[in-house]
């Protein structure tokens, strides 16, 4: 068990190729997928917020249902829609990391979205007599609390990525899990468990840990100056 | 730039909660004089004005104003100003903006009104680090850049001392004295005699009596409005 540990952090400290091209992918889909999610999320989630329509509630409610939806069946979802028989079949996306990409989207759109309707909602409670005296109108008001909250948002968006970036069903369903082509962290660290190759495993894990330590510190760094600056 | 005075609420109605709120309320608020809204906590003071300024919709009845273009001529401060996570200036600039002021003018003209209200020094200051006087100041400062025909106060230093309160007041006064119709409710009975030429009493989302200022505190015309006032503590 030691011996394990010590060859993975091994493989860490001398910069393994082929641990960091797996690491390498990892961020890019995940990282593409919180970028996608977080630009379709925000505007999303304030429109909800701030917006005034039938079945308002029950879409909130099914909004947040989805932040629980499991990571295999979003893969096996959007399996079904690029697999060569799916509708969206010929654009050839299956197994690639583009689909990966896809998948993760659908995953954390409404995590991200969710959040930020909370978010907009609670501030939009103490904006709202302010901005419509002052004569803001129709989505005017939404992007302005959108921008002034942006700071609390982050959260959000770290929800987001902590979601992605943990995930193994749904990037493993679409992704395929092939050598050198869509193998990422999680799906790696499954596989050479069950391999019995702990070493690999336990450096990526160790990987895996410090990448979303170092982000959520960034955020955290980032609020309290923001906190700080203004207010 | 047609004037929106006199504005006109015929029989106006707010109800909420299977209650009114505000009832059978008929006016008409013209150019000049400083109206002060007075009456006790729940009268109806702070709906009243948010239906005269539009933030609420009346139940029944209507309210009109005399020209077109009314929603940009007019301005609203609350008791608790909220201000955007940016500078002092940057809140100011984005009022005009909002007003649908040319960029080009909005930096002098938000300067000119922070000038104003005192508040030059520390345009770009983040808003929400401001003490509460000075946020106040500067919603003030947001109200003057729009250039407003009147304006609406809701008791506008409810939570201020009483250095603050006297700033706010001076504020107040150069509205009154560059044409703005002041209508403000307060609960201070000094700042009514200070800032107002007549009083709108309101009982129980009624209007009890509506005099000018040096005829209201001596003798109140109403049973209402003479309890209110005889009801002052003596150091307030």
């Amino acid at each position: 068990m030691l011996d394990a540990v010590l060859s993975g952090l091994r493989l860490v400290a001398t910069l393994d190729l082929r641990l960091w091209e797996i690491v390498g992918l990892s961020l890019a889909v995940s990282l593409s997928a919180v970028a996608l999610a977080t630009l379709l999320g925000l505007p999303l989630g304030a429109a909800i917020a701030v917006g005034r329509f039938p079945g308002r509630q029950a879409v909130i409610v099914v909004l947040n249902a989805l932040m629980g939806l499991p990571p295999v069946v979003v893969g096996l979802f959007i399996y079904l829609l690029l697999s060569r028989a799916g509708p969206l079949g010929e654009l050839g996306l299956l197994f690639t990391p583009q689909a990966m990409v896809i998948a993760q989207t659908v995953l954390v759109l409404p995590i991200i979205a969710a959040l930020a309707r909370q978010s907009v909602e609670d501030a939009w409670r103490e904006y709202e007599e302010q901005l419509r005296s002052l004569g803001v109108q129709g989505w005017g008001g939404a992007l302005t609390v959108l921008w002034d909250i942006r700071f609390s948002l982050l959260t959000a968006v770290l929800a987001g990525l902590g979601r992605a970036s943990a995930e193994v069903g749904a990037v493993m369903i679409v992704g395929g899990n092939i050598d050198g082509v869509t193998r990422v962290m999680t799906t790696t660290i499954a596989l050479e468990t069950s391999k019995g190759d702990l070493p690999l495993a336990l450096g990526l894990g160790i990987v895996l840990i410090a990448i979303v330590l170092a982000l959520n510190a960034g955020a955290h760094l980032i609020k309290e100056a923001a906190q700080r600056r203004y207010g | 730039m047609s004037a929106i005075l006199p504005l006109r609420l015929e029989d106006v109605s707010f109800a909420a909660g299977g209650r009114f709120i505000i009832e059978r309320v008929s006016l008409a608020l013209e150019a000049g004089s400083s109206t002060i809204i007075l009456g006790a906590n729940g009268a109806g003071k702070s709906v009243l004005m948010r239906l005269m300024h539009g933030l609420l919709a009346p139940t029944s009845g209507r309210v009109a104003w005399s020209g077109e273009g009314a929603r940009r001529r007019q301005a609203m401060v609350f008791q608790r100003p909220v201000m955007l996570r940016r500078s002092a200036c940057a809140n100011v600039v984005y009022a005009l903006k909002v007003a649908g002021v040319p960029v080009a003018q909005r930096e002098r003209l938000a300067t000119a009104a922070l000038e104003e209200v005192g508040l030059r020094q520390v345009a770009q200051r983040p808003a929400r680090v401001l003490s509460g006087g000075e946020q106040q100041r500067l919603a003030l400062a947001r109200a003057w850049a729009l250039n407003p025909e009147i304006l609406f106060l809701d008791e506008p230093t409810a939570n201020l001392d009483p250095g603050a309160t006297r700033e706010i007041e001076t504020i107040i006064k150069a509205f009154d004295a560059a044409g703005t119709k002041i209508v403000m409710s307060t609960h201070s009975l000094g700042q009514a005699r200070r800032l107002g030429d007549e009083v709108i009493f309101l009982h129980q989302g009624r209007v009890a009596e509506r005099s000018p200022i040096e005829r209201f505190f001596p003798q109140p015309a109403s049973p209402e409005a003479a309890a209110f006032v005889n009801g002052e503590l003596p150091w307030a």
